[in-house]
């Protein structure tokens, strides 16, 4: 990584960028199983049988993560461009981390 | 004395875009700052080596440059800090075009502090009396957290969004537009509000900061950068944009 990226608000906004396209790509294919719903109930039953393995459970624990990182981000920089300046940015971006993970682990072993 | 006989390897940009990085050995002393070494490279191994400075004392902002991969103002930037293994490598400011060696282009630079109205524009002569401005006022306050830049180009040179985004004005412009932004002196607020909110304005800033944390005077554009998106937004919803 070049030099001047190394800090942690950069960062920050990598896994914010990131984040954000993961869960759109992510979208279509959770109204896909939806529309499962409609198609045929055994259809649905088979996915959501599918669900129950373990491997599914720990991508989902990723999709909470990339979730709860989103919206704090997101929230961090709509306070950030809509509020006087607070100093905390730092801060805050690595709590978002540290919070997104504390939930997605809880939800694995909640599922598991 | 034992320190006059360490050596650095230094690897300094030779030509203009295109080019390539050439090594010397300088004597590595006390105290050294990494434009001693480039003047020492200068004044001893190679005259035709270009590059710019004028204070020597962190004043004029000439001297910026890459290096060890960022931007910094080589006059104040001791070589103990930055030196990794001995080596260090100076390369001229990125973003902007090379003239030679170590000196930037800094045209492109300039134009865009013009484009973003970012200069004075007075109401009143040197007949009227003096405005008075107490300095606890808020907008003082705000002016005053951003004025002291030295138009180096660091934090230009450490934007993304600048590399990504030829048309972005950039950290600086907008910083010192956002001073005049809080000067109530200033007659040029409508065609400010315009051009600072324009193609290649202030909403293009992704708030990365690296301008902030690369700022050698400590200012902090991305906080100025934040005060233009507000005004500029509740400008848009009052409809005084157009
Ligand atoms: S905060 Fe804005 S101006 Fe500063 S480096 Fe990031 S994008 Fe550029
Ligand atoms: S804002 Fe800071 S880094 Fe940017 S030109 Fe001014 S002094 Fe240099
Ligand atoms: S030479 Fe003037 S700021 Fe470095």
């Amino acid at each position: 990584m070049q030099a001047h990226r190394r800090q942690t608000l950069w960062l920050a906004a990598l896994i914010h960028r990131l984040s954000g396209l993961l869960l759109a790509i992510f979208l279509p294919i959770h109204f896909l199983v939806l529309g499962l719903a409609i198609e045929s109930e055994a259809k649905l039953e088979n996915f959501l049988r599918w669900t129950e393995n373990p491997l599914v459970k720990f991508a989902e624990m990723g999709l909470v993560f990339l979730l709860t990182v989103h919206l704090l981000g997101g929230a961090r920089l709509l306070v950030l461009e809509n509020f006087p300046w607070r100093v905390w940015q730092k801060l805050f971006a690595t709590i978002a981390v540290g919070i997104s993970a504390l939930i997605a682990f809880g939800f694995l072993f909640r599922v598991m | 004395m034992s320190q006059s006989q360490q050596h650095l390897t230094v690897s300094v940009w030779r030509g203009k875009s295109e080019g390539a990085f050439q090594d010397y050995q300088v004597p590595h002393l006390e105290n050294q700052t990494v434009l001693d070494i480039v003047t020492w490279i200068q004044r001893y191994l190679d005259p035709t080596l270009s590059y710019r400075f004028a204070c020597r004392v962190g004043m004029c902002g000439s001297c910026a440059m890459t290096v060890n991969g960022t931007p910094r103002w080589t006059c104040r930037t001791h070589v103990s800090k930055v030196a990794r293994d001995g080596r260090l490598k100076i390369g001229p400011l990125s973003n902007l075009p090379v003239i030679k060696d170590l000196a930037a282009d800094m045209t492109a630079f300039f134009e865009k502090w013009q484009r973003a109205e970012a200069r004075f524009t007075p109401t009143k002569t040197r007949l009227d009396p003096i405005e008075q401005i107490p300095p606890s006022s808020p907008a003082r306050l705000a002016a005053s957290a951003a004025i002291e830049c030295i138009n180096c180009g660091v934090c230009y040179a450490a934007c993304d969004t600048v590399r990504w985004n030829a048309d972005y004005l950039g950290p600086a412009a907008l910083n010192r537009a956002w001073t005049l932004v809080n000067d109530v002196r200033d007659g040029g607020q409508d065609v400010r509000l315009r051009a600072i909110s324009a193609n290649g304005g202030c909403h293009n800033c992704h708030s990365h900061q690296s301008c902030q944390v690369l700022c050698p005077q400590n200012l902090n554009p991305t906080a100025s950068i934040a005060g233009l998106k507000r005004l500029t937004a509740a400008a848009f919803i009052r409809g005084g944009l157009k």
